[in-house]
């Protein structure tokens, strides 16, 4: 069978069992994008945007997109997971929400958490009106609007601030399963809150997380994001933040990829109302035969937008690092400030890193500038901290920590960056000696 | 709009000047493509048999390709059966055997255009200079006077004649006929152009120039250009191209190779002022050009400058093999698109041979509704160890329609690369031309001085001649582009 072929196999089958499957709107949108993925396939190198990063060694491969409630994780996992952290959880297993492992603190007056089949049942017509078309995105996107089971719906109204950090889980557990998930977040004016998005995976098998986020943020709303992937070995995770601002918002998106096979985030916000500001800071450490690829669009629609973005990679092992960011400012769009940089560290002979930063402008008064940089560790730093009786291997260790932890830093809140910097150092061989260093 | 704004507009609304067309009967090939067209320009050249063999394998290659569409450039499909292949002034008989035997209409036109053709014109500078005509090369000077160093300098015509062996050798190593599908077409039908080859240790002592002119009408140009640098050999090369104001579009599909084997040094300069189109984008060439040099030795260094002011679409990208160890690639480029031009332009630099050092410093400038894209590669392969590239492209914007794009890629298998890529854009600031102005200057000195300003490390680069008339271009090419 052909990959479209399985794909639409999977349709056809469970195409009745999704939530929602009573809402015409919906059926109407997931037939089209079903249509649209069947047309397109998976992605091929010959798509300028997919260039740097292959989807071939998915032929032959199949997923399933399993039963809800199947293979549900040890329960200590969540345990270690939490850490006494505060906050609200929603735990999805294999694309499937788990009110077991799940726990929705009190909320203030006019924020709503839920699950996305509750949000079709109780908020319809907002869902809908939010919920994004077949059209949207690359023919994965196209395929998650076909197949959504589940995702996190949360509704902020207007000057709703939730302190707490809200923390949606995904996990794989089952072998070859395939998770679409789709998650909506709406901020209306003036709200804010925190969102972590938490990847990881226990099988050692394949599977298949395809997820896409979609946030509107609200004027003057404050917004910020962070991703942390750490998939399983062998896992493929597709993943897509598309995000809305209105005038004078706040939106702020940390990724940091550790896991995976091959994790590939298109993370994307357009800026629908003037005065917008935006941060997108991103790292990843990967080793092995992993790849990781993130393909960033900052679309300047409207004046006087804001953007800053850092990108900081480090690859070891023959791993691969993908990055590629556009800026775009589109006619009109003056007083537009952009600011974009991505730097990569290559550890080993066999690493490869690649990166396209882009700017893409349209408008004359504006201020928009990039860089790029690939490298390896610097000697001299190498030679002083030698010289202070460090042993090379553990010197390496602290200033591949170093490059990493700028991107630490920036991430503002402070019970996430501490989250981040535990599983950077987790990544980093001889991480517990840098702890104590470090801390 | 306030006065300077209107004095800027007026400096860019100035015309372009080499536009004239001249009258002189030509002997052309009626318009197609087909196998026969192919064998037809071979024949016309009396070519060798592998000559014609490799053009019709280009040919049937070309047939089995696309036009790409990658590039952020518009225009309506090209109808490749509605161009003359090949243009050439009519001679007498066998054509000219010296300069003095050529049509004097065609030296006016050189003349003109300000190209020393004429050897007297020694006294105008030290530069040897081949004039492509169309689809042919009309004159060579200083052909004796390099012959004695060793030095070949000719039209590709001659060079397919009397060097075939060498040609053999080298054309299509570096750009091979299928490399892409204006490659591919050019070698198919490509008529004329320079072909170059410096011998061991000698360093040319004159700078070697091609002046390319396209004057008929419906005519494309398709010429080629072959430099080799043998071993410690070095040259610096100058381009030079014009073309008559026409409502229609003209495809200029050229292709430029440059071998540098061990310790040589190639520098290729161009100037290029195609005719750009009238305001609202009608007419201009068409500039579809595929550059590479190879640096095939250890230690060799090729260096490509170009000032890119004309064309209705400018699409090219001159790039570097480094291949040798310690070989060195640089590109210096300013580009300027004004009223709709469209500028897609850039450079490839390929680490393969260890300590391999790269330099990228692109400039560009749009104004009115021009669009100006720098599109660049910088791959390191996993064996070039120590490889350093250090990229800048910066963007002026000058009007409010324009349009900048940058779109670098890097590749990097190596860990001992080091690759630095740094772009800004920006506009001409109000403030900077207060400051100029309130000092006594016009508007349009003002913005002169401020592009030329932001030119300058380009500038530097070329040879003396061509910075002069760079400038000046740039200063012509920009009149009524502020707003």
């Amino acid at each position: 069978m052909s990959q479209v072929e399985i794909w639409q196999d999977q349709y056809r089958v469970r195409a009745q069992g999704l939530p929602g499957a009573t809402l015409p709107w919906l059926v109407t949108l997931r037939e089209r994008a079903m249509e649209r993925f069947v047309a397109m396939g998976w992605p091929t190198r010959r798509k300028e945007d997919w260039h740097h990063t292959s989807l071939a060694f998915l032929e032959g491969q199949t997923f399933k997109v399993p039963m809800r409630g199947a293979a549900p994780p040890e329960e200590s996992l969540m345990g270690r997971l939490r850490e006494g952290g505060a906050g609200h959880w929603l735990v999805f297993v294999n694309g499937w929400f788990n009110a077991a492992l799940s726990q929705i603190g009190s909320l203030p007056e006019g924020a709503t958490v839920d699950t996305m089949p509750q949000a079709l049942i109780g908020h319809a017509e907002r869902v809908e009106a939010h919920y994004g078309s077949a059209e949207d995105g690359g023919s994965p996107a196209a395929l998650n609007a076909a197949l959504a089971t589940d995702g996190a719906y949360v509704h902020l109204a207007r000057g709703v601030a939730v302190e707490a950090p809200i923390h949606l889980v995904f996990i794989a557990t089952i072998a070859e399963g395939a998770s679409h998930v789709r998650n909506l977040v709406i901020a209306e004016d003036g709200a804010e809150a925190t969102l972590v998005e938490h990847y990881l995976g226990t099988s050692a098998t394949a599977t298949l997380t395809n997820a896409v986020t979609r946030i509107h943020a609200g004027a003057d709303s404050r917004i910020t994001h962070l991703k942390l992937q750490q998939e399983a070995e062998q896992a493929l995770h597709l993943a897509s933040i598309d995000t809305q601002q209105g005038r004078g918002s706040v939106f702020n998106s940390h990724s940091l990829s550790f896991g995976a096979r091959l994790a590939r985030n298109d993370i994307t916000t357009r800026f629908a109302g003037e005065h917008c500001e935006t941060l997108f800071n991103g790292m990843y450490h990967v080793d092995g035969k992993r790849h990781v690829d993130h393909h960033t669009v900052i679309d300047h629609a409207l004046p006087h937008g804001v953007s800053r973005e850092y990108y900081r990679g480090i690859l070891d092992g023959s791993a691969r690092g993908v990055f590629s960011g556009r800026i775009k400012v589109a006619p009109g769009a003056v007083k537009s400030d952009a600011m974009q940089r991505a730097d990569s560290l290559l550890l080993s002979r066999q690493a490869e890193a690649d990166a396209r930063p882009e700017l893409e402008i349209y408008a004359a008064d504006v201020k928009c500038a990039h860089g790029a940089t690939v490298g390896q560790i610097d000697d001299d730093s190498l030679f002083y901290l030698r010289a202070r009786g460090m042993d090379e291997a553990h010197a390496r260790n602290l200033l591949t920590y170093a490059f990493a932890a700028e991107a630490l830093a920036r991430i503002g809140v402070a019970p996430l960056r501490n989250r981040a910097r535990a599983a950077l150092l987790a990544r980093l061989p001889g991480g517990h000696l840098l702890e104590e260093l470090t801390s | 709009m306030n006065a300077a704004t209107k004095n800027i507009d007026s400096f860019l609304d100035r015309e372009y000047s080499a536009g004239f067309v001249t009258d002189l009967e030509s002997d052309s090939l009626p318009k197609g493509l087909s196998e026969a067209t192919v064998r037809a320009i071979s024949a016309k050249k009396h070519e060798p048999a592998f000559m014609l063999e490799w053009r019709l394998e280009a040919y049937r290659h070309w047939l089995t390709m696309t036009p790409p569409h990658w590039a952020q450039v518009g225009f309506p499909a090209i109808d490749f059966q509605d161009i003359v292949y090949y243009a050439a002034p009519k001679q007498k008989k066998d054509g000219p055997r010296s300069l003095d035997e050529v049509d004097p209409e065609l030296l006016r036109t050189y003349e003109k255009l300000g190209v020393p053709l004429h050897e007297r014109a020694r006294l105008a500078g030290v530069v040897a200079v081949d004039a492509v005509f169309d689809s042919v090369s009309v004159g060579t000077t200083f052909q004796k006077q390099l012959a004695e160093k060793g030095i070949i300098f000719c039209s590709f015509s001659e060079a397919v004649r009397e060097h075939p062996d060498l040609v053999r050798q080298y054309l299509g190593s570096v750009v091979p006929p299928g490399d892409n599908f204006y490659a591919a077409l050019n070698s198919a039908v490509f008529s004329d152009g320079s072909f170059v080859y410096i011998p061991k240790g000698v360093r040319c002592p004159m700078e070697l120039s091609t002046y390319f002119r396209i004057n008929a009408q419906d005519t494309g140009q398709f010429e080629r250009t072959l430099i080799i640098a043998d071993e410690g050999a070095h040259v610096s090369y100058l381009e030079g191209c014009t073309a008559p104001m026409r409502d229609e579009n003209q495809l200029h599909a050229a292709v430029v190779e440059l071998v540098a084997l061990k310790d040589a040094r190639i520098k290729y300069s161009t100037v290029q002022n195609w005719y750009p189109g009238d305001k609202d984008g009608k007419g201009g060439i068409y500039n579809f050009v595929t550059k590479r040099g190879d640096c095939r030795g250890d230690r060799s260094h090729i260096s490509w400058t170009q000032v890119e002011t004309g064309s209705a679409i400018t699409w090219k990208y001159p790039s570097v093999v480094l291949r040798g160890d310690d070989s060195v690639g640089e590109f210096y480029s300013v580009a300027l698109t004004n009223n709709r031009q469209q500028a897609d332009t850039g450079s490839k630099m390929t680490h393969m041979g260890r300590n391999t050092r790269s330099t990228i410093i692109s400039k560009g400038i749009s104004a009115g509704h021009g669009s100006n894209t720098f599109r660049g590669l910088v791959k390191v392969t996993p064996k070039a160890e120590n490889a350093r590239n250090y990229t800048q492209c910066d963007s002026l914007l000058i009007g409010e329609q324009c349009a900048a794009h940058t779109f670098p890629t890097i590749e990097a298998g190596n860990p001992s690369a080091r690759v630095e890529h740094e772009a800004t854009t920006s506009r001409i600031g109000e403030d900077q031309l207060f400051y100029a102005m309130q000092r006594g200057l016009s508007a349009e000195d003002a913005v002169s001085m401020i592009v030329s300003g932001f030119c300058k490390e380009v500038f530097k680069e070329l040879p003396m001649e061509f910075a002069v008339e760079a400038q000046n271009l740039l200063g012509v090419s920009l009149e009524g582009s502020i707003g």
